[in-house]
């Protein structure tokens, strides 16, 4: 059922969607966030990563295993392996935020259900019971944490840009709420990303509407949830610093913004702060460099080029991890010299997507679902690239279709595959300007092509077996060309991030001239 | 696009109200799709048994084949389109439409082959919502479409429990549809289809002949009777195809004994809000009351639900019911909505007589399950967005019977489901009917534009008495009374819910007699 859908602002007979939009933002909101909700719960009926898949099972056992120790454990334990403890199943390895979200969801298990998490005895607890609690407890996250940051951006972001139109709004909502990649990884495969991101949105609003400490808590939440959210940091960091350098005490207001990062830092992590050898001990976990330069397949630089230059064989970890590093400072250096230089709230969206672009490419350790990332600053940009985002939400989609298949979620993505096309194409819509800078570099018959080999990698990986010499074929094949499309889309904003200077540039020569 | 020039690209993306209707069914199917390993009833087995029964066994077996606990008391056409949908489950595993293998079988294949037959068979729903819709304006089409096509209920019963309701509501839409346009015969053609499909709507059947014999076969001796017969032979040979083979067997008995199950109480297990409700509680009451003065009265030995054994009486004081009296009842409530159907045969009336004949089959029928308050709630919403009264009274019954068929889904996992459903629903009907009625189409102020769609107080205070039965039943019962009285609850929705139909039962009856 649902969806506001876009509209534009004069009723007419045509359009039949404004009534819903009449209503202010709120009523739409509401209207699309139950939609969202109902498609999250329906999504929550099937089944999770490593469903019935012993010894390791997958990332919903991982979760649960933590609501196990934080429960059972004292806080200082938590990170340490011990006999209580054994860190090599499922040990913590998310900053401690994560911890005390997995101790607050613990609670809740063992209110309704203590046997889903007793220590030692409920290693592979799998129960219809332990599943719905278990679902349910990112389904209220996701409400709680995702929903209000959005809503908050929403309310930010439309209140200040004039070209605000509310079948815009609309649309924007349902694709921040109904963004398909979200839903599958939170709600299908079994993760909490709706946490951190949900505090990297509202820090992003918070941005927007020029409340830099709030915006500064706001991350450090998210980068202490998850520390993938670091990928941001870049556009963080040097907007801040670039804001601070224009005022009349830059010293002082860099220092303000430290305190509140210090601060923010102390409190989450102060169970550990005892001492050095602790916080080390938290430290080391969270940066799992055993484990290679990438795992499995996932659409970044590394694997894609593997194909050609077998980096693990060339080179020993130490030195992998020193050029990946190189690699993402190059790579995020451009945006981050244009946000410092001119710092504007559309620069820092840009910014933003090209930071966690350049470390999702050129990082090490990266993980498919870690496409998440840069997909939240896209949304953000819906209206602004809208093809940009279509294409690249495509992409991410088949990027973690081997993921999907895996999981048994082959199901859901194709619904909401669908979903996706079809609430951009609500009857009675305006379509949104397309600014198709994307489409001139391509070319149509270029692009038409692609969208051929993504339909076509589709079927085959679904129906055909690959070849017993090369087992990883068509893995191979599809991240390599996802790679291809996001470094295209990659580069087509790191462009359209320095082209934003240009009118500002203008109008202040038109004011010099006047 | 610039707000001052509307350019080409625009006109060319304004959509026809085909596309639109595909988009409104497209959305539905998504959440259909993602809706496929929810809880299914018995229903499901049900439907499979008849795969199998009718693709294993000879047409003379049907209607007597015992393997399975669910045997086929549906009517022959029912029985011909299972046949049909098992040639392509028999393409995909064998094992579906195997008659004792398949029992019980529970695989995806299953799952994903039956649940995609629902869902395909709601095209008929959404062709018979295009054919009642496609000469309105093109707001009120989507209200009306948003309110069918997107029904809870529908998702509730038809894609969650597992039922062919929408394929069937489809066809009694279509039926609709013919006759509003005037062609009587092709509408009645379709209603004795419809007939043959499901005999649970002949409940409309004296509506539909009334009205059919009044504005369709009325006018001249030799011209009435003409169509009359014309109209006779056409329903006779729909169920001559349909009966016709089991009348050949000399198996019509049977197949009538399993259509007309009369073994079955008055209730079913889970009681449908309607009057008899309000008979048993009374009846309870009552014997209560006589106790307590000192009379002696005997605690019936019979349930409601298990039908008539002997001559013992599940009431102990008020009389007994038998099937016979509910069908006096239902014709009885009935008779002013015919007897208008034969003063006055009005083409755009006949939505609301037959939604009211559904609604007298619901009130006082025998065994009537609380999911056939689909049969009226569906037909109403076309006429939801005449006026305004129209809108306030659906509104509170589409809220008041969706909410009643909520214990069908009685697992915990689809509770979230169900309850967003609804809410849904409801902000999608306030908002609706808010454009349709308080719209300032002629650059009214924004005042107006606020103030938005109201209910009347007694309305709004038994909606929110539902909020409080729901808080009872699933936080305040377990919490206080724990086990006892499970029934409790459920009782409390039945006699709630019945509360609303009544007045939607009444406020129709007064629509039919006021409207001239």
């Amino acid at each position: 059922m649902g969806k506001g859908k876009k509209v534009k602002d004069t009723p007419s007979d045509d359009d039949c969607w404004w009534w819903l939009v009449q209503k202010g933002t709120t009523a739409v909101f509401i209207t699309v966030g139950l939609f969202a909700l109902l498609v999250r719960a329906a999504v929550s009926l099937h089944p999770y990563s490593g469903a019935g898949n012993p010894p390791k099972f997958g990332d919903y056992e991982a979760q649960r295993h933590w609501m196990e120790i934080t429960i059972n454990l004292p806080v200082r334990e938590w990170y340490r392996n011990s006999t209580r403890n054994d860190l090599s199943y499922w040990g913590l390895d998310y900053p401690p935020l994560t911890a005390y979200q997995s101790f607050i969801h613990g609670l809740f298990l063992r209110f309704f259900h203590p046997d889903s998490v007793a220590l030692f005895t409920s290693r592979g607890h799998e129960s219809y019971l332990g599943k719905l609690l278990m679902r349910w407890t990112v389904l209220s996250s996701d409400a709680l944490i995702f929903f209000p940051a959005v809503l908050y951006f929403i309310i930010v972001h439309y209140n200040q840009s004039s070209r605000s139109r509310k079948s815009e709004l609309a649309w924007h909502i349902a694709m921040l709420l109904l963004h398909p990649c979200l839903i599958l990884i939170d709600h299908g495969h079994f993760q909490f990303n709706c946490i951190s991101l949900g505090f990297t949105v509202g820090a992003i609003a918070a941005i927007l509407s020029g409340k830099d400490f709030v915006a500064s808590v706001l991350y450090c939440l998210a980068l202490n949830h998850k520390q993938m959210s670091a990928y941001f940091a870049p556009a963080f960091f040097s907007y801040l610093l670039g804001k601070c350098l224009r005022r009349k005490h830059p010293i002082l207001e860099v220092l303000k913004l430290g305190l509140v990062v210090l601060g923010t830092f102390a409190v989450v992590w102060w169970p550990y702060l005892y001492s050095t050898h602790s916080i080390l001990e938290v430290l080391s976990r969270l940066a799992p460099f055993e484990r290679g330069l990438f795992e499995d397949y996932v659409a970044n630089f590394w694997c894609a080029s593997s194909v050609l230059i077998k980096w693990k064989r060339l080179f020993t970890t130490e030195s992998l991890k020193l050029i990946s590093f190189t690699a993402t400072v190059i790579t995020c250096l451009p945006s981050m010299v244009q946000q410092i230089k001119s710092p504007s709230s559309r620069g820092f969206l840009y910014a933003l997507l090209n930071s966690s672009f350049s470390f999702y490419l050129f990082s090490f350790q990266v993980h498919e679902k870690s496409i998440l990332l840069p997909l939240l600053p896209a949304t953000l940009l819906a209206i602004e690239e809208p093809f940009m985002f279509r294409w690249f939400t495509q992409f991410a989609m088949l990027s973690m279709f081997p993921l999907i298949c895996r999981d048994n979620l082959v199901v859901p993505y194709l619904a909401l595959h669908a979903l996706f096309v079809l609430i951009p194409n609500a009857p009675g819509q305006h379509r949104i300007k397309e600014s198709n800078y994307f489409v001139s570099y391509l070319g149509s018959a270029t692009m038409h092509l692609v969208l051929c080999c993504y339909f076509v990698l589709h079927i085959v990986y679904l129906t055909m077996h690959p070849p017993e010499k090369y087992p990883f074929l068509f893995e191979a094949i599809i991240m390599n060309l996802c790679f291809s499309q996001f470094v295209l889309v990659t580069l087509g904003c790191n462009i359209k991030q320095w082209l934003l200077n240009k009118p500002v540039k203008l109008e202040e020569i038109e004011k010099k001239l006047i | 696009m610039g707000k001052q020039k509307p350019s080409v690209r625009e006109v060319h993306h304004s959509h026809s109200p085909k596309r639109s209707l595909w988009w409104f069914f497209l959305v539905a199917t998504c959440i259909k799709v993602l809706l496929f390993p929810s809880y299914r009833s018995t229903d499901f087995e049900v439907h499979r048994n008849w795969l199998a029964l009718t693709h294993s066994l000879p047409l003379s077996q049907w209607y007597f084949d015992e393997t399975s606990p669910w045997t086929l008391d549906y009517p022959p056409f029912f029985a011909y389109f299972e046949r049909f949908l098992s040639i392509f489950a028999n393409l995909i595993d064998p094992q579906i439409v195997h008659l004792q293998e398949g029992l019980n079988y529970s695989s995806n294949k299953v799952v994903y082959f039956q649940r995609v037959t629902a869902i395909l068979s709601d095209l008929s729903l959404l062709y018979g919502v295009y054919r009642l819709t496609r000469n309105l304006d093109s707001r009120k089409q989507k209200l009306i479409w948003s309110l069918i096509v997107w029904s809870p209920m529908l998702f509730i019963v038809d894609h969650v429990h597992f039922q062919y309701n929408g394929f069937l509501i489809g066809i009694l839409l279509i039926s609709l549809s013919y006759l509003e346009e005037g062609r009587d015969l092709l509408g009645g053609f379709v209603f004795a289809v419809l007939l043959c499909f499901k005999h649970l709507f002949a409940v409309a059947a004296p509506v539909y002949f009334v009205y059919l014999l009044r504005h369709y076969c009325w006018g001249g001796m030799i011209r009435g009777f003409s169509r009359l017969l014309i109209m006779g032979g056409v329903v006779t040979a729909v169920f001559a195809s349909a009966f016709g083979p089991f009348f050949h067997l000399g198996q019509i008995q049977q197949v009538i004994q399993r259509l007309f199950p009369f073994g079955r109480g008055i209730c079913h297990a889970y009681w449908a809000p309607n009057f008899w409700v309000f008979y048993i509680m009374s009846d309870k009451g009552l014997a209560f009351i006589f106790r307590k003065l000192g009379f002696s009265i005997q605690t019936p030995t019979a349930s409601f639900t298990a039908g008539l054994v002997g001559d013992s009486s599940p009431f102990s004081v008020l009389p007994q019911i038998t099937p016979f009296v509910t069908f006096i009842m239902v014709l009885l409530a009935l008779s002013p909505c015919l007897f208008k159907a034969w003063k006055n045969p009005q083409p755009q009336m006949i939505s609301r007589w037959i939604a009211y004949a559904y609604t007298c089959g619901f009130l006082f029928g025998w065994h009537v399950h609380e999911k056939a308050s689909l049969h009226f709630v569906i037909p109403l919403a076309i006429v939801a967005a005449q006026t305004l009264e129209d809108a306030r009274h659906y509104f509170l019954l589409s809220i008041v019977s969706c909410y009643s068929i909520f214990p069908l889904l009685f697992e915990a996992q689809e509770y979230p489901i169900k309850v967003l459903l609804l809410l849904l629903h409801s902000i999608l009907m306030w908002s609706g009917f808010s454009a349709q009625f308080y719209d300032g189409t002629e650059g009214n102020s924004g005042a107006t534009m606020k103030k938005g769609f109201v209910i009347g107080w007694v309305e709004r205070i038994y909606l929110i008495g539902l909020v409080v039965i729901e808080i009872w039943g699933q936080i305040l019962h377990p919490l206080l009374l724990g086990d006892k009285f499970a029934f409790a609850p459920l009782m409390l929705i039945s006699i709630y819910c019945a509360f609303g139909i009544m007045y939607s039962w009444i406020w129709q009856l007064v629509y039919i007699v006021k409207s001239l």
